[in-house]
């Protein structure tokens, strides 16, 4: 599928400013938490505070992608959260953030969910709003505060952060030359309606889920626009774990220069929707006109979204100093223990609760 | 706490909508219907002009709370300000992800976005603005 | 307008009165104050009752015509107005009566003022203590009435060089005072070292900063001056009554280290009064937190803004010093009953100048003080109380 003259304006990400490490994780649960941190190749993930959620990392994600395009939020005409954690199960988040923002009434909103996906489905979904001319910006968040269930590998990884990419066709700092999809059934990761934590089927999440739906989207885009992982000077994955994206890079042809700025998981954890966006944001934090990248994102149950982008000219004038450059997420944070983490997770109930 | 009690203020506390005296040019927040600083009310009554608080503002009292509020049990202690807005007013608030020893007065904030309180499991949750301390935006590397 | 006098005073125990409905302490304060004239209740002409939140702590409105209805004077008929003014309905109702009696309009009125506030849990109580802060921009922030208090003495010791010590020192003072008083809530004496090292409630204030949660009841018969010994051998003159009231959410004030209601409303009272604050030696403040008790001690007059802390740290204010305050035990010690309190504060008066205090009595007072404050602030009332010579 062809750009057709979309690209991205501009673009926020939000980081919660909490970290805990494997190594704290695993004293709780008698596990070698270090061993693990080595094994997933996760140093720290973030954790919300308690007063954090899909809906304010969403809002506070595109609050600085508007102040740093200069963007009028009324002109924006669609705004999708794609999150495997909304707050409401009925009530949209979008609506939140888009009043949040100063984007109401005007526009047309909606919820996405598709795994670790939906933020990259959304980017698809206003890319043809944009192109086709029905409207001016179309924005796509993707943003969670995801939970592994107390003592469960999912839990040294499942973290919170988010992405926001206002699309459009004039003044982009990017363009998206092409978007792929590879999409199965694929039962590798699910949560049922109601249930407190997410499911999943130990290694068949793996081969048979991420490493084939990633492999084969990013050779099938490549194979379309007829370009090889030389003609990418970075590349964006998406990333359950530090060491998934490293191996899939290599299976696709990428060394670890490519793949240096797009990899976000080992400092921040798994921000699920927002791992692939916030990792094409560090990208663009750092990228020079006419750099080229690609960016494979992965949701469960299972499918794949490639993009293939071409850094513009006007990045040179774009106005980084507003927000927070993901790589000060990456580097900074308040380490707090496995109570406190608990605590602000949910996990201790209160009585009367 | 009613679903439409919290909703219509929804302009203020998400986006810090404020008001201006069309008189004496003062900013007010939350907005008020008429002016306060002009003596004469018939001056300003109606004529209030609608504005927006830039979220920018820096700390002018804290104290750090051990005894919450009902409904911020969980994130104790917490910082609670004062904090004088850029256009004038002073607002109520939370400082958040702070160490409480690292607070002080005239310490630069901005509004940030966070929920403010959750009707138990079932009901509606509330959204608004706290403040965060301004950090520099450019990373060591 | 003629001038008003107390005839009478009645008080109950202050504390946890878990055996005692909001309606049986309101009759009880009202009865011991007619007994403790020459009225009966058929000479009334109205009861006012300063009361803050019946309807929150026992879900009882319409405690105007209750507690008249168990006062046995359903049948009279007569006006029973509720007053609410917050922490200070107390000293609302009481300068309502007094205007009342002073127009003309009523002779004889009991004033009263009563809380009942141990019939909920702790944190509904907090919650319902916090109801006089401004709903929508202060508590749905955050704000806890504490922490109020904690923002104001933290800008107090950053513009004023105020320290810890100093406001600590008023609930050191009121508890000594309590344990003189056998109606107080709280009789124990405490150290220094002791309010310094409370739990924290908002820093700087901890625990032994604030006042607790009380039951109780205080009334006051009034009446003309000028037919006043006919009623009491030691009627007690109202010599000011006034209110003064602020913005209701601290963050709008002027300044949150000066409390301008209470300012205002003390140079009106002086003012009426025809004195200052230099005659006065004796003083109820209202302290819900120690360091409102030594903003008052600033606002009201009695020091320059920025010199109460010392004061307090010389001694200056207490027993033996020039300035004598909260006998009673004040907020602290004495205990908090929200509607009570203002009408507490002036009893305690009464007994002083009668020379009825006891192991507390300070020695001759001509003159005495009575502060009562809403909210954070948002109102103040001062009387001012002399004997009649």
């Amino acid at each position: 599928m062809k750009g057709n003259g979309a690209g991205i304006v501009s673009y926020g990400t939000y980081v919660p400013r909490y970290r805990i490490s494997p190594d704290e994780i695993g004293r709780v649960w008698g596990v070698d938490g270090v061993a693990m941190g080595k094994n997933l190749n996760i140093h720290s993930k973030s954790v919300p505070s308690p007063d954090e959620d899909t809906i304010t990392i969403s809002t506070e994600a595109l609050r600085v992608a508007i102040a740093r395009g200069n963007i009028d939020p009324r002109e924006i005409g669609a705004l999708y959260v794609g999150s495997e954690s909304h707050p409401y199960a009925v009530k949209p988040t979008a609506t939140i953030v888009a009043q949040a923002v100063g984007a109401t009434p005007n526009l047309t909103a909606a919820d996405f969910e598709f795994a670790c996906k939906a933020g990259t489905a959304a980017i698809q979904v206003c890319m043809g709003l944009v192109s086709s001319g029905m409207i001016k910006y179309g924005v796509a968040i993707g943003s969670d505060t995801s939970q592994g269930a107390p003592g469960d590998a999912l839990e040294y990884s499942a973290s919170a952060g988010g992405g926001a990419f206002v699309i459009g066709k004039d003044h982009i700092i990017a363009k998206i030359n092409a978007t792929q999809s590879y999409t199965t059934d694929t039962p590798d990761f699910w949560r049922r309606e109601g249930q407190r934590y997410p499911s999943h089927g130990g290694r068949f999440t793996g081969e048979p889920a991420y490493f084939r739906h990633v492999t084969e989207c990013g050779k099938g885009i490549m194979k379309a626009e007829g370009t090889t992982p030389a003609d990418y000077q970075h590349v964006v994955f998406h990333q359950p774990n530090g060491k998934f994206p490293l191996r899939a890079g290599k299976m696709l042809g990428f060394n670890d220069d490519q793949m240096r700025y797009g990899m976000v998981t080992p400092w921040i954890g798994n921000t699920y929707s927002g791992a692939a966006l916030i990792g094409l944001a560090n990208v663009l934090d750092h990228a020079k006109p006419s750099e080229r990248i690609l960016v494979v994102g992965y949701g469960s149950g299972a499918g794949s979204d490639a993009f293939d982008v071409t850094v513009t000219d006007e990045i040179s004038h774009y106005d980084h100093s507003i927000g927070t450059p993901v790589q000060k997420d990456l580097e900074e944070g308040i380490s707090i223990n496995y109570s406190i983490y608990a605590k602000f997770r949910g996990k201790i109930r209160l009585s009367g609760e | 706490m009613s679903v439409a009690r919290f909703w219509r203020e929804t302009l203020r506390r998400y986006n810090l909508g404020a008001s201006k005296c069309p008189e004496c040019q003062t900013v007010f927040f939350p907005p008020r219907s008429v002016c306060p600083q002009c003596t004469v009310h018939r001056k300003s009554m109606t004529k209030m002009e609608p504005c927006q608080l830039s979220g920018k503002g820096e700390i002018f009292s804290y104290t750090t709370v051990y005894e919450a509020a009902d409904g911020f049990e969980m994130q104790v202690p917490y910082v609670l300000a004062l904090v004088k807005m850029a256009e004038g007013p002073v607002l109520t608030g939370q400082v958040v992800d702070v160490d409480p020893k690292e607070v002080h007065e005239g310490m630069p904030v901005k509004a940030t976005f966070r929920k403010l309180r959750e009707d138990g499991d079932s009901g509606v949750i509330h959204y608004g603005y706290k403040f965060a301390i301004v950090r520099s935006p450019t990373a060591s590397k | 307008m003629r001038e008003v006098a107390i005839l009478g005073v009645g008080q109950t125990q202050f504390g946890e009165l878990w055996d005692r409905s909001f309606r049986e302490i309101g009759i009880e304060a009202g009865f011991k104050a007619l007994e403790s004239s020459k009225l009966s209740s058929k000479d009334l002409s109205a009861l006012y009752i300063g009361n803050m939140a019946s309807g929150a702590f026992i879900d009882q409105e319409h405690v105007g015509p209750l507690v008249l209805d168990y006062s046995g004077l359903a049948g009279h008929h007569i006006p029973s107005v509720r007053v609410e003014a917050g922490e200070a309905s107390g000293a609302m109702a009481l300068a309502q009566a007094y205007l009342a009696v002073a127009s003309g309009a009523y002779d004889f009125v009991v004033v009263g003022g009563a809380e009942k506030m141990t019939d909920v849990p702790d944190e509904r109580g907090a919650a319902i203590a916090s109801s006089t802060m401004d709903q929508e921009w202060e508590r749905v922030f955050g704000a806890s009435m504490a922490s109020l208090w904690g923002l104001i003495a933290r800008r107090h010791m950053i513009d004023h060089g105020t320290k810890r010590e100093e406001f600590a020192r008023l609930s050191v003072l009121d508890h000594e005072n309590g344990s003189k008083n056998p109606l107080a809530h709280f009789r124990n004496k405490i150290t220094l070292e002791q309010v310094l090292g409370a739990n924290p409630v908002a820093e700087p204030l901890g625990m032994l900063d604030c006042a607790p949660s009380s039951d109780g009841a205080a009334a006051l018969v009034l009446g003309p001056l000028e037919t006043a010994r006919k009623y009491t051998d030691t009627p007690i003159r109202i010599s000011a009554s006034q209110i003064a009231t602020d913005f209701v959410a601290l963050m709008h004030r002027r300044s949150i280290t000066t409390i301008d209601s209470t300012v205002i409303a003390a140079q009106r009272a002086f003012q009426q009064a025809k004195t200052d604050p230099s005659h006065l030696r004796l003083a109820e403040i209202h302290d819900s937190y120690s360091i409102g008790g030594l903003m008052a001690l600033e606002d009201l007059g009695f020091y320059p803004k920025g010199a109460a802390g010392k004061a307090l740290s010389d001694g200056a204010v207490g027993t033996g010093g020039k300035l004598t305050i909260n006998t009673s035990g004040g907020l602290k010690a004495q205990g908090q009953p929200f509607g009570a309190v203002g009408i507490a504060q002036v009893a305690e008066i009464v007994r002083q100048l009668r020379g009825e205090a006891g192991p507390r009595q300070v020695s001759g007072p001509e003159m005495g003080l009575a502060h009562n404050v809403g909210g954070s602030g948002a109102t103040s009332i001062v009387h001012i109380l002399s004997r009649v010579n």
